[in-house]
């Protein structure tokens, strides 16, 4: 089914399952530990091995020699597949370091070895008697030094990051009030709970892999390019995934490492990606140099706005585009936004949740705080004054789908109590907190992607989708149950979901925020699809009927679905080019609270909002857990997390959960979350665009606002950590 | 959906105690795994302590290399999987189980430290068709996401809750010697040690909260 025009209205408008919120139907089977992650498939191929994957011990350079008799020769050894003995694994579209990669080192505990044993016990302890010597080469882990050589680069949409539109710099020069601020973020770490895992799997030439993977096509077409086999040799399954917020897109080393160790052991082998060598290893996201300029007139209509932004990769070409929501956020006749990329050796960067918007706004927003200060306007003011209307302010050919953004500020101050802030920076002193708010816009795209699942009713009545869509804690299961739910007609109950199996039809699966949209759209196609199917074994015109009650209705008669029999229909969503010329996007009005300990400069949040607007919402429960989650990462962005580059030896210090920060319960307060009641008929025939991703688009901008709004203090480095102005504070007394 | 076929171990545990044949007995007894044919393995096998404890009510005895954690052995050797290793190093929580009642990062132990020991896992909490009232709570609060913390953040949260009711002070406890109460900041305070990446934090503590008042 294409979707080629803007939705007319349909039975979601009408819907009783689709748009209430739900508890999610995979529930009591994760709060009950019966959730099977992708290491604790005991069931599905017996006599497993583990296997221990060895990283590189240098950042850039060439193994000299490893010596593997002592390894080879410890209790319960298998076999060990080394870097040494083994040539150089094929290359994917989705990775730049070759997961296992010869003699030479790309980055920082990229994997030499694995190896397999009989238990975990010995693999690990076999694996600290392997002794690798190097040759080390030189390599560029400064990203201030190296962004000297860099060159326009790409985002994660590969597209060239460069736009401009009038005349920047004589409008900025010509204006009543500038901003001119530089803002840099750290490197930062998905740091999913639960690690890269799989078990893998030979039946001859055959290979499955289960694993912890978000993108089932991907990974299925990546893994056979890199071990160099038929693409249909290939199966790869994950029902449940625990956490990965863009770092289990692509398939990386356990699963390799897992196939390589079970080819050559003759048995199935269990990967677990040892937490320690998950920051290295693995991808993390980019840090960031941020120039942002805004030049406005003294009513604090924006001029002129540029954004320049700089980050590192190995490959010197694809980086973090901070500049992503910079064309689309503000009005302004004169524009500029490029985002750079230089060469670096440490390891690879790639896409963690809102890549690039995530820290684009961490400036953006910041600096829209700074020009309102400037001008003496209220922060929000200043927002609605310069907010886009019907066409895509960067680009005035592309129209604008559906945009709430005016109306996520006003309620969200409403509610918030903004009225209430006082504008003076360091003017709240309550005993030993100096309290402050803050706000920030938040905006991202709200992509749909091709996708397709089957539908098969069984002879009693009920429905099972399959489709290898994934959730990765999204609650994908339970929109994808109401989708069915409410297009068969059938209660919630009658529905089950089986999902994250390659063998099942491709789905959009999870990224960019695109997942939920998209894979409902594909769910409802295959659903039509089925209905037909019913209509035409009963006997009726499917798409007049009214699907209700486990009945189909028409011209006042009306047929049993179940009486159709056991049926199936595959369906499938593609989306047509209409929607070119339109910029869909998700908006949000992001507002905190903090206060700030007047004597040590602690910083903590007492309270955050978020006015969403994202089109229909699914199922409103899990939505907002989404959006309440991503804003605390946002938080843990602006306040903690930071991956410190050992700028001598090139790789990530602090590669655990104790060296790497991430908020903790005591850190987060209470959260709201609000979603307007709106529908955006550009997106899909569900009007629904997702939001995982919009929730870390903005708050933590809010809370560095509020910081600021305390303390008097702007801090530019991120993360704001007390270090950096605890000698600014106010005097105490 | 998949079955639920983890309790095979658990039912030959009951037979087992339960029959007391010496003969059943032994056949219940998981061995750490032999090596295979074909392992170049030429040196002894690792040194085995066989362990007894009792696992969400059912006994158990395990021969173990004395190197496996609490937490490996009930992943890999009982296959009790609901307990995850999220860092196996105590820095995450996610590995929470309940020993002799109180909660322990199960990866920071070695099974042999545990001899005779009574463990709680999530799986001993509840059932999917029989939910303790926790864990239900998290369900209807949506107090996680990807899941995977999910365990240890119910064993912890179950077991802080006794922990303010037994009167143990916290960090943020203001009077020592006056009943304590489960405010949000003295749950917060406890579950710190708990790591949600998915960020539901917010709707756990709504989750505790209607437990702590019911």
């Amino acid at each position: 089914m294409e979707f080629n025009a803007p939705a007319g209205e349909n039975l979601f408008d009408r819907s009783k399952v689709v748009g209430k919120s739900t508890r999610r139907i995979d529930g009591p089977l994760k709060v009950s530990g019966r959730a099977p992650y992708a290491a604790e498939r005991h069931d599905v191929a017996a006599n497993q091995a583990y296997g221990w994957i060895v990283g590189a011990g240098i950042a850039k350079g060439r193994i000299r020699s490893m010596n593997l008799d002592e390894a080879r020769k410890a209790p319960g050894v298998i076999a060990i597949v080394a870097a040494t003995e083994h040539n150089a694994v094929g290359s994917s579209d989705w990775n730049i370091a070759p997961l296992f990669g010869g003699r030479d080192i790309a980055h920082y505990h990229q994997a030499i070895a694995v190896v397999v044993a009989e238990t975990f016990e010995q693999a690990r302890a076999a694996a600290g008697l392997i002794r690798t010597s190097y040759d080390s080469a030189d390599g560029r882990f400064d990203l201030e030094t190296a962004k000297e050589k860099s060159k326009v680069g790409t985002g994660f949409s590969g597209d060239k990051s460069e736009s401009t539109l009038g005349d920047f710099d004589s409008a900025y020069g010509s204006a009543a009030a500038t901003v001119d601020a530089t803002y840099t973020t750290p490197d930062e770490s998905h740091a999913m709970m639960e690690p890269m895992a799989s078990i893998a799997a030979w039946e001859g030439d055959r290979l499955t892999v289960w694993t912890s993977n978000q993108m089932i096509a991907w990974g299925k077409k990546a893994l056979a390019s890199i071990l160099k086999i038929d693409e249909d040799k290939v199966r790869v399954d994950s029902p449940y995934i625990g956490g990965g917020f863009g770092g289990k897109l692509f398939v990386r080393a356990d699963a390799v490492m897992a196939a390589l160790g079970a080819k050559a052991a003759g048995r199935p082998v269990k990967v677990v990606m040892q937490r320690p060598l998950m920051f290295n290893n693995a991808t993390h996201r980019h840090a960031t140099i941020q120039r942002v300029r805004l030049g406005a007139d003294q009513d604090g209509r924006i001029t002129a706005i540029a954004h320049e932004c700089w980050s590192g990769n190995l490959d010197g070409e694809s980086g973090e585009d901070g500049t992503l929501q910079t064309p689309k956020l503000y009005t302004g006749a004169n524009r500029l936004t490029r985002s750079f990329v230089a060469e670096l050796d440490l390891p690879e960067g790639n896409a963690m949740r809102a890549p690039g918007e995530a820290v684009g706004h961490l400036a953006l927003e910041v600096a829209m705080d700074e020009l309102a200060e400037k001008l003496g306007m209220d922060p929000v003011e200043l927002r609605v004054l310069n907010d886009a209307k019907d066409t895509v302010p960067a680009d005035p050919d592309t129209k604008i789908s559906d945009r709430n953004l005016v109306r996520c500020l006003r309620e969200g101050a409403e509610r918030f109590g903004w009225s209430k802030r006082n504008p003076q920076a360091g003017g709240n002193r309550r005993g030993r907190w100096l309290t402050g708010m803050g706000c920030a816009a938040g905006y991202r795209a709200g992509p749909t992607e091709k996708s397709a699942a089957r539908v098969r009713m069984d002879a009693d009545g009920g429905f099972t989708v399959e489709t290898d869509m994934t959730d990765i804690g999204t609650g994908s299961y339970t929109i994808i149950a109401q989708t069915a739910a409410e297009t068969m007609g059938v209660p919630l109950e009658r529905v089950n979901v089986e999902l994250g199996d390659s063998a099942f039809p491709a789905s959009s699966g999870s990224g960019g925020q695109w997942g939920a949209a998209s894979s409902t759209a594909g769910v409802y196609a295959a659903c039509v699809n089925l209905r037909r199917a019913i209509g035409e074994k009963l006997g009726f015109d499917a798409d007049a009927a009214t699907f209700e009650d486990g009945k189909a209705n028409l011209n006042g008669e009306s047929w049993e679905i179940a009486d159709a029999g056991a049926l199936s229909a595959d369906g499938e969503m593609t989306y047509g080019d209409f929607k070119d010329g339109y910029d869909v996007g998700t908006y949000a009005g992001h507002f905190a609270e903090v206060k700030v300990d007047a004597f040590t400069g602690e910083t903590h949040i007492t309270r955050m909002l978020s006015v969403c607007d994202a089109g229909r919402i699914l199922n409103p429960l899990s939505a907002r857990s989404q959006v309440i989650g991503a804003m605390v990462m946002s938080a843990g962005a602006t306040l903690m997390e930071d991956l410190h580059v050992d700028k001598r030896f090139g790789f990530f210090a602090n590669h655990d959960l104790a060296g790497y920060e991430v908020p903790v319960h005591a850190d987060i307060p209470h959260q709201e979350c609000v979603f307007l009641d709106t529908l955006d008929p550009i997106i899909s025939p569900m009007k629904a665009k997702g939001v995982g991703e919009l929730g870390i688009c903005g708050p933590g901008a809010a809370v560095a606002n509020a910081i600021y709004n305390a303390t008097g203090i702007r801090v530019r480095d991120y993360p704001l950590t007390l270090d950096k102005y605890l000698d600014r504070l106010p005097a105490i007394a | 959906m998949p079955d639920d076929g983890y309790l095979n171990v658990s039912r030959r545990g009951v037979l087992a105690g339960g029959v007391g044949s010496a003969a059943l007995a032994q056949a219940s007894i998981l061995r750490a795994q032999q090596p295979m044919p074909g392992s170049q393995s030429g040196n002894e096998g690792p040194s085995t302590m066989r362990i007894r404890m009792t696992v969400n009510g059912t006994p158990q005895e395990v021969d173990l290399d004395t190197r496996t954690t609490l937490l490996d052995t009930l992943r890999e050797h009982l296959k009790l999987t609901g307990t995850k290793k999220g860092c196996d190093h105590g820095q995450c929580g996610a590995c929470t189980v309940m020993v002799n009642g109180q909660r322990i990062n199960s990866c920071l132990s070695l099974a042999v430290q545990h001899e005779g020991d009574e463990v709680t896992t999530i799986e001993g909490l509840g059932t999917p068709d029989d939910l303790h009232p926790m864990q239900d709570a998290f369900v209807e609060h949506d107090g996680y996401q990807c899941g995977y913390c999910t365990p240890g953040q119910i064993c912890s949260a179950v077991a802080v809750l006794e922990e303010i009711r037994s009167g143990i002070p916290s960090h943020v406890t203001d009077d020592l010697t006056g009943p304590m109460r489960p405010t949000e900041m003295e749950m917060r305070e406890r579950m710190s040690g708990n790591i949600c990446r998915c960020g539901a934090y917010s709707n756990i503590a709504e989750a505790m909260a209607q437990v702590a008042e019911a």
